[in-house]
């Protein structure tokens, strides 16, 4: 092949040569190692070192334990259920569609669950944060997700504490709901503290007493891996529970109270007139409020939202009723108190009443009028209008006003509802302002009958009520009476009602105790199987507002429009232990909707004092 | 002459000597290789999350690599010389096969099925047959190379390199391309020749980019270029391999110690990026250690080599050791984040058979022509 001879010692010198060449270059390259080596494990050592440890160890915070809720009588109604979730770091998976689809045949998932997953994976969180797929795991479900651990990348089997409602829809309005925490929420919490904290107190009880129940949070110092799972807890504190709550409220009684409205539309609180605790909180129709903690489904939360009966809506605290006649027990106070009239006096009701200078006929809602003489204490019992519009023509709206405010009407003075509505107890500015016309006798003509632009809620009624059962000595209505075993405290009240009469207060609950034991008496349905001194006061609310603009729908709308029945009530009248106030929307009679449905818990709240006096009797020797 | 001095360093029992002799085994490199595969167990016992069946199967993939070795050793080089280029022939047919009937992983088709017995890879074998070819076909040529065999021996190199290089196997098919190219360099490749050659690289490296590379390979260029950029993606196994190499410092964290490693935060800890866990268990004292080790076998080899009866031999022993001494490079300049990321093992230390099959026939090769060198 080639022509010249091969040098076989030339050619063993040039690769010698070459060889040390070779040499050399290696040593250099060998030495640009050892020198990046020096560079990595010398110089740089520390900031490595740093690194290595900041993946080693997190710090990580514990959630504290959500304080429980009970009833006045111990009975649990908040409580932290031990619960396995599927969680997803959805940064760590690699296929996502794949990894579902495969946890899918593996659990089975929900549209639902899925859906949700999904809308959280889109929403704003902190990066690595695990986001639920999953709750309440199942132990095969469990052994089911470990066994294909490997085929799962970033899907972990999270052991968490979730809040459970055992009472369900009896108490959603009264304890709310904890739900998980969104953006906004996010942005006002204390990071230090809500750190580890997925759920957050939404409305009611939950919400109100938040700061108290969340509790603080603890932190450990853990080892992990590079996928997160903790290997070795170095370091911890534990977190501080949250506090404990007792209310006032009564879960037999709570229980009683819904089931008398048998599903329909409306709302009672019952307080104890001796501390304002509220005994219980009703309004119905309800729904459960296990199905908020976890993230309610589209449908199901549209279907509530929705719904004609509006289960979502609180009519105890925010439900604002025209209080009607319940009222006549208050502003007949304020008659005797002004001067206007007493309890001698009477007058002749035709079943009509007019104002000088105008041409409306005021009607009383009995077209033949109550007769020739009639008195407060009749007017009382058979609600007569004739004498109200008389009265407090007579009384005026610069008197009346002042005085119902007492009663704390036009204001929430619940302790610890915090979104209760004031309503509204309407003055001559508000009229100015929000109507822009001056303030006619006639509105106080409608005032004096609770009705006009008059609005009460519930538990407003139920806390005047109270305040008028203990003679006028103020107790703010509070549904929590201990935290842990520390009694909340009342810093402030409003003033107590003094009137010139004191005797006046026994008057008027006698005559209120005619409503229901005389035989004019608009409640006097009630009287039957009657052992205690029960006084009681019917109302009734015209519904206005609603038009009759959709045909289909008129049944419905035609049953939506009748009146509310409402009913106040407090006993025993001698020792009252007891006030309650009713509102059956569209329940038209007051005397045989809404005031049955105040005896059943009256009822039931004294027999249970009555038990409770009987057995501390056997046990002390009382 | 240093061969006197080698043998002067020798104990002086002759019968010692001739068992070493009858082997065909130079007692030195094989001091040094039984040293590496030593330590090569302690650190994967570690690097392996202390898995026992890893390193029984380990030490059996080091006892067929011994033992591969011991046999090569036996033929006399003469005998490699004449089965070159039908070796090369069956390299380059098992490549075509790969591209027709080959099995794959992630996307790369490098895989040859046999019978459904084993699979082995082709490419694997062409690190050996290239640099035999080369050294077959240099040794028949006039020495230092003219155009025409420079030009030959690039038609050698880069038939199978790209085959390879489409698999797609960048990182093997650049180390069979080197050691075709260091036969060439050995054999005396004018400096001229050196120097085009290099603008040539830098002129096709635009094309490479645009034209062959695939975008896997594209990603670790560019997170080879700046790791932080993709710091939870491609740039992980970057980050985390510094900061395991890093925090070891001088003295490093002790064995099974190392957090990085024994957290799995490392990824590939028992393949590729075993250098890392070494580095972090035994710092830089280790790592300088292990360098020299590696150091003084390629030295070693290299002496072998130049000790070599013929032209076949020498540029054949040379040329596998420079590029056992490139995978030491690549590998730990990869893992310590000078080079990009390219799939290459820790020679004799990373887990895995086919390696330290294939390097160890090479060491039987070099034995084979340091022990053959006077008949």
């Amino acid at each position: 092949m080639s022509f010249a001879l091969k040098d076989d010692r030339s050619e063993k010198e040039i690769f010698a040569h070459r060889a040390v060449l070779a040499s050399v270059f290696v040593f250099f390259l060998v030495l640009v190692l050892a020198t990046r080596m020096f560079f990595l494990q010398v110089t740089e050592h520390d900031v490595y070192a740093t690194k290595s440890e900041n993946n080693r160890v997190q710090l990580q915070p514990v959630p504290p334990i959500r304080g429980l809720i009970f009833d006045r009588n111990g009975v649990l109604l908040a409580e932290n259920q031990p619960s396995h979730s599927l969680t997803v770091v959805t940064e760590r998976v690699d296929d996502l569609e794949q990894t579902l689809a495969l946890i899918d045949t593996l659990v089975g998932l929900t549209t639902d669950e899925k859906e949700k997953f999904l809308k959280r994976v889109n929403q704003w969180r902190r990066p690595y944060e695990a986001i639920t797929l999953k709750y309440k795991l199942s132990e095969t479900a469990i052994a089911k997700l470990m066994v294909n651990n490997p085929f799962l990348k970033g899907v972990q089997v999270e052991a968490e504490l979730i809040r459970h409602y055992p009472k369900g829809a009896d108490f959603a309005h009264v304890l709310g709901y904890v739900g998980q925490i969104n953006e906004r929420e996010k942005k006002r919490l204390d990071p230090s503290r809500y750190k580890a904290t997925r759920r957050i107190g939404k409305i009611g009880i939950e919400r109100y007493y938040e700061d108290l129940l969340h509790g603080q949070p603890g932190f450990q110092k853990v080892e992990t891996n590079a996928q997160g799972r903790v290997l070795k807890v170095l370091e911890r504190k534990s977190p501080t529970p949250g506090r404990n709550l007792i209310l006032n409220v009564d879960a037999t009684l709570q229980k009683k109270a819904y089931d008398a409205f048998k599903g329909r539309r409306g709302s009672l609180v019952a307080m104890d007139p001796n501390t304002g605790g509220v005994l219980a909180m009703v309004s119905s129709p309800s729904f459960d409020p296990n199905l908020f903690v976890n993230g309610i489904s589209h449908n199901k939360y549209n279907s509530l939202r929705d719904s004609l009966d509006k289960p979502l809506f609180d009519r105890a605290t925010r439900g604002q009723y025209p209080p009607g006649s319940t009222m006549k027990p208050f502003i007949g106070l304020g008659f005797l108190e002004s001067g206007v009239t007493s309890w001698s006096e009477k007058i002749e009701d035709p079943g009509w009443y007019m104002l000088e200078n105008d041409e409306r006929v005021y009607r009383d809602w009995k077209r033949k009028g109550h007769g020739d003489a009639i008195g407060l204490r009749h007017a009382i019992i058979q609600s007569c209008d004739t004498y109200f519009y008389e009265m407090s023509f007579r009384t005026g709206i610069d008197y009346l006003n002042p005085f119902l405010t007492k009663f704390g009407f036009g204001k929430n003075t619940a302790l610890d509802i915090g979104n209760a509505l004031p309503a509204l107890l309407p003055t001559r500015e508000w009229k100015k302002k929000h109507r822009g016309r001056s303030w006619y006798a006639g509105d106080t003509l409608n005032l004096g009958l609770g009705q006009g632009y008059m609005l009460a809620t519930p538990l407003q009624l139920a806390t005047a009520m109270s305040v008028f059962a203990a003679k006028g000595e103020w107790n703010r209505a509070k549904l929590v009476q201990f935290i842990d075993s520390e009694e909340l405290k009342e810093e402030t009240k409003p003033d107590n009602v003094v009137i010139k009469n004191p005797d006046d207060w026994n008057r008027m609950g006698r005559a209120m105790e005619g409503v229901i034991k005389h035989y004019l008496g608009t409640a006097k349905g009630l009287a039957n199987n009657l052992n205690y001194r029960l006084a009681g006061k019917t109302g009734t609310a015209q519904v206005v507002g609603i038009k009759q603009n959709e045909e289909y729908d008129s049944e419905a709308l035609l049953e939506r429009q009748r009146d509310h029945a409402l009913f106040v009530s407090y006993a025993p009248v001698n020792d009252p232990k007891i006030a309650v106030a009713v509102v059956v929307e569209n329940g038209e009679s007051a005397g045989s909707t809404a005031g049955p449905i105040a005896k059943i818990v009256t009822d039931e709240y004294l027999a249970s004092l009555k038990n409770l006096d009987n057995h501390l009797g056997e046990t002390y020797g009382r | 002459m240093a061969g006197d001095f080698s043998r002067q360093l020798d104990l002086g029992d002759s019968s010692g000597k001739n068992i070493w002799k009858k082997l065909h085994l130079d007692p030195k490199l094989f001091a040094l290789l039984m040293i590496l595969a030593l330590a090569g167990l302690f650190i994967l016992y570690s690097a392996s999350g202390q898995n026992i069946s890893m390193i029984y199967r380990q030490a059996t993939y080091y006892g067929l690599g011994f033992s591969i070795m011991l046999i090569i050793a036996q033929f006399h080089p003469r005998w490699f010389q004449m089965a070159a280029p039908w070796m090369y022939g069956a390299g380059i047919v098992a490549l075509l096969l790969v591209f027709l009937i080959g099995v794959g992983a992630k996307g790369a088709q490098r895989w040859l099925s046999v019978f459904g017995v084993f699979r082995f890879q082709p490419s694997e074998i062409m690190k050996l047959v290239v640099p035999m070819t080369m050294a077959w076909f240099l040794a028949s040529q006039l020495l230092p190379p003219k155009f025409k065999v420079i030009a030959i021996s690039m038609g050698i190199i880069f038939v199978p390199t790209l085959m390879v290089m489409k698999q797609p196997d960048l990182g093997t098919s650049l180390l069979i391309a080197g050691s075709g190219i260091f036969a060439l360099l050995l054999a005396g490749l004018s400096w001229r020749w050196i120097a085009l050659a290099l603008v040539t690289v830098l002129a096709i490296a635009p094309v490479m980019w645009y034209g062959v590379m695939h975008d896997y390979q594209k990603q670790r260029v560019l997170t080879f270029l700046d790791p932080e950029s993709d710091p939870l993606g491609s740039g992980w196994n970057i980050i985390q391999s510094k900061t395991a190499i890093g925090s070891g410092g001088v003295e490093g964290k002790g064995w099974l110690q190392g957090t990085q490693s024994q957290l799995e935060f490392l990824p590939e800890r028992h393949t590729d990026f075993i250098i890392a866990v070494f580095a972090e268990e035994q710092g830089l004292i280790g790592v300088l250690l292990l360098l020299a080790l590696y150091l003084a076998i390629v030295i070693r080899g290299l002496y072998m080599a130049s000790k070599a009866r013929d032209s076949f031999s020498r540029l054949l022993a040379g040329s596998l050791m420079i590029t056992f001494f490139i995978y030491v490079f690549v590998n730990i300049g990869m893992v310590s984040g000078i080079l990009p990321v390219v799939g290459v093992p820790l020679p004799l230390i990373s887990y895995g058979g086919t390696s330290i099959v294939t390097l160890m026939a090479a060491f039987g090769v070099i034995m084979s022509v340091y022990t053959h060198r006077q008949a």
